[in-house]
């Protein structure tokens, strides 16, 4: 009996000290006993195959290409009776007026929750540079990114079509964001420019009295 | 007529009844702490081609989740961010240090940066990122403290009984649209907060689904 115990315990040290503990940092990639199921010969976002030259399952867009809706109006767009007044609108994709100059304002409706929908994007791809004031004095700067503020003359009487155009394409040091923004997303982005360019350049006198009674001017 | 056994005979359906008892607690508790995914996935923390660190852009700097996966609250796949992301501060930040050579070659050539994918669902799982994040499902809940993260590591089971435990409540998981991005939120212990999570799941008419074919097609 002396015998089996001392095996007994050997084993169980034996176990732990070879497989460890839950939760310890390994490089060992999960043991998947019956991979089979789980591992399935199909196309995957972002995934590798060996069909392709490149080796790549997304394909690039070939040139031309018009896109036609996305992942939640497909049903719609793949409908019989669908238009897409959209499609070939320059002023709405390019931000540019037929002649080649831009737009002088957004050519989508404005709303305050156009605005928020701003706001939000905003937050998520142009404030760790160009700041929360839009003033350039993003949370970068001491890292050596030079970003422009939006307050000064030059930009406050630029067209939107402008605006619209630096956030799609980028300029100078800044890239374009026209992979990660759609249209309709840019020209928010537009909007919520203006409004902080209006925020930092505003006079007292543009305030109706309930607004100054809350400012305490 | 003498013994034919010895008397210690007397004490082997003993010993072996000890004996077994002993091996069988032994396996069940070694094959429940080892064989399921809070074992064999979490703390899978594999070597990447550059030494990115979550902790830094995520915590320290704050750029929202978003910035780089872009598509996760438009798509079922959280995509894993294009070099020209990284270029777009790194053409500019550190833009000569080694540690980002790999990515400025991918740049320059075109060929992606060889990452390695951590969280991998089995194939037989159709899970969403969309629906969860639009939903108030945070980041956080099954990825972990990524802002925390120098190098990220696999933080959650993902088994399907983890799955369950949110699909069964909801309430108890899901959280105000604006906080799903911030992972450092902390969910307010009142019964004020109870309520309004209870009022998101209804008013969103959230209802996750418990049956097979609502994750397996």
């Amino acid at each position: 009996m002396r015998i089996f115990f001392a095996i007994f315990v050997f084993t169980i040290v034996a176990t732990v000290s070879i497989l460890g503990f839950r939760g310890s940092l390994s490089k060992k990639p999960p043991l998947e006993v019956f991979p089979d199921m789980d591992r399935q010969a199909r196309y995957k976002p972002q995934a590798e195959n060996e069909f392709f030259d490149d080796g790549r399952n997304d394909r690039p867009i070939p040139s031309g290409a018009v896109a036609r809706g996305n992942y939640f109006n497909q049903n719609e767009v793949f409908s019989e009776d669908f238009v897409d007044r959209r499609l070939g609108d320059v002023a709405f994709n390019k931000g540019k007026q037929p002649d080649g100059s831009f737009v002088r304002t957004l050519p989508t409706d404005v709303s305050f929750e156009q605005v928020e929908k701003g706001r939000q994007k905003y937050e998520i791809f142009c404030v760790s540079c160009h700041g929360s004031a839009g003033d350039g004095n993003g949370v970068t700067k001491p890292y050596g990114v030079l970003a422009a503020s939006y307050h000064d003359d030059r930009l406050r009487n630029e067209a939107d079509g402008y605006i619209y155009d630096v956030i799609m394409n980028g300029k100078g040091l800044m890239y374009g964001l026209r992979d990660r923004l759609s249209a309709e997303e840019a020209w928010s982005v537009v909007l919520y420019v203006r409004a902080l360019q209006f925020s930092q350049n505003a006079s007292v006198s543009e305030l109706t009295a309930a607004q100054r009674n809350v400012l305490g001017l | 007529m003498a013994n034919v056994f010895p008397k210690w005979v007397n004490t082997i359906p003993i010993k072996v009844v000890v004996a077994v008892i002993l091996i069988k607690t032994a396996v069940i508790a070694g094959f429940t702490y080892y064989a399921t995914p809070k074992y064999t996935r979490v703390g899978y923390a594999p070597t990447q081609p550059v030494a990115f660190s979550h902790a830094l852009h995520s915590g320290q700097l704050e750029i929202d989740c978003r910035y780089c996966h872009t598509n996760v609250d438009r798509s079922e796949h959280s995509n894993v961010p294009a070099t020209e992301v990284c270029m777009s501060c790194h053409s500019m930040v550190r833009k000569d240090d080694p540690i980002l050579a790999p990515v400025r070659e991918s740049y320059a050539s075109g060929e992606p940066i060889p990452w390695v994918r951590i969280h991998k669902t089995p194939d037989y799982v159709y899970f969403n990122h969309a629906v969860h994040v639009n939903r108030g499902i945070s980041c956080v809940e099954c990825h972990g403290r990524v802002d925390q993260m120098k190098v990220v590591h696999h933080d959650k089971p993902l088994s399907m009984g983890f799955c369950l435990d949110c699909h069964r409540n909801p309430e108890e998981y899901i959280r105000p649209p604006e906080e799903v991005y911030n992972l450092a939120w902390e969910r307010p212990k009142t019964e004020e907060f109870n309520e309004m999570a209870a009022g998101f799941v209804h008013d969103w008419k959230v209802n996750p689904p418990q049956s097979c074919s609502g994750c397996h097609r």
